[in-house]
């Protein structure tokens, strides 16, 4: 059986392209920083990243929303998949910054509101994928993770809120591209675009499969069922 | 009915078992006391670090007991099929939820009035401001606690895994809670000289207002079959 071509592969192969563009820019064109050094170079992963991260839990939340009212597995599937991207992307956020401040401060780590946050963001959404595994069928599943995704997003401009009444952290002010020297846009850029096109190139990848393996779930618990389009079986035109 | 009626009846039919079934109520308190103590082991005994995070070990051990009176709370529904009971009653979901977090409230409520008093003794620390600004915090800070965990008590209730995933899903969320209500306690426990303690009243109010009317919103979402 010849193997279908996916399309999103389009979207990954542009998103690898650009990111490779981008991160030669930022490691062989652009000036090193002069207060940061050479590895303040990190800074161009390290900020498309934070923008990513918090971007693709944005689109998870609303997911969400929509999978909670119209119930197809296939906006749970990308709503899976879109939230283990968002929990990929927030551990490297925490990792690019510990890696960061390390050489820089002089410390993996400090209790700055946007570090807290991060980490609290990171284990809030590691926790809706973990309560997914738990949930004991295919609806119960969707649901579990819709609820769990909503009330975690709406805590997290909360969470950034409060700890911001804790003493001051050494985390510098929010970067933009109006914030940044020129030289830097065009690096920074491309590593965004990269990054979001590379985020939604694996939410696809991951909604296929998980997609696929209710369907292989369903299949091996009813042999020869007709499914739907969504992957549940059909039992005489009603759906499972 | 009205959703004020119907939360109501939810609310008093959990008083009514709480009252027949004692054991609950004295077991969460005997573990909450005894992580009281434990805490006063765990660090060195230095009179004035104790007095000075008096407000956290209370609030944490108000956090580890709600675990308890949390899950216990729907555990009863779970026996015997009786949540399905009520689900099959003609009566608002969101009413099921405002009943059990209200109670779930007040329970947590008893609790920090009990372990008050126990922990100024413990920790040796004292109330400077006035006792209504104290219960506000206590008040708001625990139904910040009720709501999110009604919620998730309710979703993991007949989950594998209940006594991982609860802990797992409330502990991120509830951080806002938990530094507001140590902050502002730990204020009524001092001086106030930032004038801080409206502040986080407003940050707690705020948290519950919205927990309360989102968690409500997603209940029924969340006991469907």
């Amino acid at each position: 059986m010849k193997r279908a071509f996916d399309k999103e592969h389009i979207i990954g192969v542009i998103g690898l392209l650009m990111l490779a563009y981008g991160c030669w820019k930022a490691l062989f064109v652009v000036p090193a920083m002069n207060h940061f050094g050479e590895v303040g170079r990190i800074f161009f992963m390290h900020v498309p990243t934070a923008w990513n991260a918090l971007l693709i839990l944005t689109g998870s939340f609303i997911l969400a929303i929509g999978a909670l009212f119209n119930r197809k597995p296939s906006w749970d599937a990308a709503l899976t998949g879109s939230v283990e991207v968002g929990v990929l992307y927030t551990a490297l956020l925490v990792v690019q910054g510990s890696i960061w401040a390390r050489p820089t401060f002089g410390i993996w780590w400090t209790w700055d509101p946007r570090l807290i946050t991060a980490a609290i963001l990171l284990i809030a959404f590691a926790g809706v994928l973990s309560a997914r595994s738990f949930a004991n069928n295919q609806g119960q599943r969707l649901r579990w993770t819709a609820v769990a995704t909503i009330v975690a997003y709406i805590d997290v401009p909360i969470v950034y809120f409060i700890v911001k009444w804790l003493p001051r952290g050494i985390h510098q002010p929010h970067s933009f591209p109006s914030t940044v020297s020129t030289d830097y846009h065009l690096a920074l850029r491309f590593n965004a675009i990269a990054m979001l096109l590379l985020g939604i190139w694996m939410t696809f990848r991951r909604a296929r499969w998980i997609l696929q393996q209710n369907a292989a779930t369903a299949m091996s618990a009813a042999p020869g069922a007709a499914l739907d389009a969504e992957g549940r079986t059909m039992v005489a035109g009603v759906e499972e | 009915m009205s959703l004020l009626a119907q939360s109501r009846a939810v609310f008093l039919k959990d008083l009514l078992l709480a009252a027949r079934g004692g054991s609950r109520l004295s077991g969460v308190l005997f573990f909450a006391t005894m992580t009281l103590l434990l805490f006063s082991f765990a660090t060195e005994p230095d009179p004035e670090s104790m007095r000075r995070h008096a407000a956290g070990y209370l609030w944490l051990a108000l956090l580890l007991s709600s675990l308890l009176s949390l899950g216990e709370s729907f555990r009863a529904e779970v026996e015997d099929e009786a949540l399905e009971g009520l689900r099959l009653l003609p009566v608002d979901p969101r009413a099921l939820f405002y009943g059990k977090a209200l109670s779930n409230t007040l329970f947590l409520v008893g609790l920090s009035l009990v372990l008050l008093p126990l922990s100024l003794g413990l920790f040796g620390a004292e109330v400077k401001s006035s006792p209504g600004l104290l219960l506000a915090f206590l008040l708001l800070g625990t139904a910040g606690l009720a709501a999110p965990g009604s919620l998730y008590a309710a979703m993991t209730s007949r989950a594998r895994g209940q006594d991982l995933l609860l802990p797992l899903l409330l502990f991120p969320l509830v951080v806002p809670v938990l530094i507001a209500s140590v902050k502002g306690t730990g204020l009524c426990f001092s001086a106030d000289p930032m004038d801080q303690r409206g502040a986080l009243l407003q940050v707690l109010t705020v948290f519950d207002l919205i927990y309360w009317s989102v968690c409500g919103l997603l209940f029924g979402k969340v006991i469907e079959e």
